[in-house]
């Protein structure tokens, strides 16, 4: 490699790191979204370039300014944070082409602080997945964090203020349970450089800093990353943000976290912690059923949709979970690629609330009879979606949990009642789903209907974010590829 | 016994890092609870701090007159710099939202504010 191509694992942090700030010098809000939407775009490219790099060469390795690692900070793509760094530039490129303008709550002199805050989230996010650094990781967790509640608060309710408050507690209870966990490490090694620090705890005698490490990392990235029970602030932070906020940070950011957990709990404690993985799977195998059955329990009592669709996250982390803790190459397989086709659909409900929200401005369900007939195609890729997200087979949906029911009967008769829980959680997606479509498609419109759909840029977004999860439905192979080297990256170590 | 006593930095760390987060979970107080996650970051800066001491050794600054010379570990030092930092961030930020809650509700009491939003 050379010239700028050598640079690539850098540029999706310095991109949105440097547009910030320019963002703010633009003032205006048209410039202030193009210049956003465009750098925004031109990280997802590099993302796209990164993932053939990766598939071609294997892992991008890069010295932050020269300093080898295990002393300088390494920034590092393999083929599970090309995954996830694919995720968070599309994530962010498609909520904000679908987003000239935030909701009602920002005045429009004010908005260009909000794409600022966006691109500070975005850095931070692609920096926590692709650094190499425990410590470096904390610093950009905390970037996309502050960026993150910022980016909520702006929502249009005050409820916005108060479930920000809850967030911001609790995700810097999160952010510091890992420092001290990175700190116990630090003791113990001297050393902040992941791979580094697998080899090296390997010669640590007294292990019980390490275990008491393990047990803070994982806690606080869980509840970071909104694993039951740890989730509470994220139906109330999903609900109240501006729409096009929630399509973004839904489809990506508890996916970045749940990314370093794997990263921690099986490269850097599984081989050198006795066993770790059998406490890890013990503990997480349940919260993770309980996760799958609570979160799509309370999503069919929801009354307004952004509810409906947060507490179907809650669920659907615990799909994720639940593949991670049976602990085979098959089930993390599974695990991560619903990692991606989970953010395909329910970034594309996102969005497809976001197109109502603003044609409509009302999303509880009562209100909502109806309006597939004032808004067809938003409707109609609303239900494409949701397909998705139920695990129709031809869309992205059914290849994870597929695969996740798959790994589960490896495991014979104790996994085949694994698949149980998997089996309802989709039988009550389907209900809370059906909930909308009854509503909006057989719900009594009244006398006049009046066509009211979304502008027609925000309907054609929403529909190359639904024509996605039918391709990666019918074509699985590239993030099931990436899926599988990654799962065997993490559990064997190649 | 003194094995333990000798420990006493890693004690305090402890002690105010359960200080700190009893405060978040029990006050209702969205200041006081942010009063208590300060302390409870502020623990884990003592936890950084305490573990760079070197036993005998001094300011981590190459003297040419001393060779030879112990010195204490300066990168947590560095490291914690970074962390007190995010945590002002944080705090200001925290604060700034309750200004906003304030302005919104006119209380910064949790339990009224839940009544509020249930009402």
């Amino acid at each position: 490699m050379n010239g700028l191509s050598a640079h690539l694992p850098a540029i999706p942090v310095i991109i949105p790191l440097l547009a910030s700030p320019l963002v703010v010098l633009l003032r205006q809000r048209g410039l202030a979204w193009a210049a956003a939407t465009a750098s925004s775009l031109f990280c997802f490219a590099v993302a796209i370039t990164l993932v053939a790099a990766v598939r071609e060469s294997g892992v991008q390795a890069y010295a932050v300014g020269s300093w080898a690692a295990p002393f300088g900070i390494e920034l590092i793509v393999d083929q599970f944070s090309a995954l996830l760094l694919l995720i968070v530039t599309g994530a962010s490129s498609f909520a904000l082409l679908i987003a000239p303008r935030f909701g009602s709550g920002v005045p429009d002199d004010r908005q260009y602080l909000f794409y600022t805050a966006w691109l500070l989230a975005l850095a931070g996010l692609s920096g926590i997945v692709v650094s190499g650094d425990a410590f470096n990781i904390f610093v950009f967790m905390e970037i996309s964090s502050l960026a993150t509640y910022i980016l909520i608060a702006g929502g249009p309710n005050r409820q916005a203020l108060a479930a920000v408050f809850r967030y911001l507690i609790m995700g810097t209870i999160g952010a510091t349970f890992y420092l001290i966990g990175v700190g116990y490490i630090y003791m113990m090694t001297g050393t902040l450089n992941l791979a580094d620090m697998e080899a090296l705890i390997q010669d640590v005698s007294d292990l019980r800093p390490v275990l008491v490490a393990g047990g803070f990392i994982t806690v606080g990235l869980a509840l970071k990353a909104a694993v039951f029970p740890l989730h509470i602030w994220l139906p109330n932070a999903y609900a109240h943000a501006p729409h096009a906020v929630t399509a973004f940070i839904a489809a990506c950011s508890t996916k970045v976290f749940l990314y370093v957990l794997f990263r921690f709990d099986f490269l850097v404690f599984q081989g050198n912690l006795p066993g770790h993985i059998e406490q890890f799977s013990a503990f997480m195998m349940p919260l993770a059923i309980i996760a799958v059955l609570f979160g799509s329990a309370i999503a069919l009592a929801q009354k307004d949709l952004k509810f409906l669709l947060a507490y179907s996250s809650v669920a659907q982390i615990g799909y994720i979970m639940l593949g991670a803790s049976l602990v085979s190459v098959s089930g993390l397989t599974a695990g991560i690629l619903h990692m991606f086709n989970h953010a395909l659909a329910k970034g594309a409900l996102f969005l497809a609330v976001a197109c109502i929200g603003t044609a409509l401005g009302v999303l509880s369900l009562d209100k909502l009879s109806g309006a597939a007939r004032r808004m067809p195609w938003t409707f109609a890729a609303f239900v494409v979606a949701g397909l998705s997200l139920i695990g129709i087979p031809g869309t992205a949906g059914f290849v994870s949990k597929w695969y996740l029911v798959l790994a589960a009967l490896e495991l014979g008769v104790m996994g085949a009642l694994l698949i149980v829980p998997v089996l309802i959680g989709s039988v009550m997606a389907v209900i809370y789903i059906w909930k909308v479509v009854e509503a909006a498609y057989f719900g009594n419109a009244g006398e006049t209907v009046v066509r009211a759909e979304a502008p027609w840029w925000m309907v054609t977004v929403l529909w190359a974010a639904v024509l996605l999860n039918v391709w990666f439905g019918l074509q699985p192979g590239l993030p099931l590829e990436l899926a599988r080297e990654a799962a065997a990256l993490l559990l064997e170590g190649q | 016994m003194m094995e333990y006593l000798g420990l006493y930095n890693y004690w305090v760390f402890a002690v105010l890092l359960m200080l700190g987060l009893y405060a978040v979970i029990s006050r209702t107080n969205l200041i006081k609870k942010l009063i208590g996650m300060t302390i409870f970051q502020a623990a884990v800066f003592l936890l950084y701090i305490s573990m760079d001491k070197v036993e005998g050794g001094t300011a981590p600054i190459i003297q040419s007159h001393m060779p030879g010379q112990l010195y204490s570990n300066p990168l947590p030092q560095v490291l914690i710099l970074t962390a007190i930092v995010v945590g002002i961030a944080t705090l200001s930020l925290g604060l700034a939202i309750v200004i906003r809650i304030s302005e919104a509700y006119g209380s910064i009491e949790e339990d009224e504010i839940r009544k509020m939003d249930n009402a």
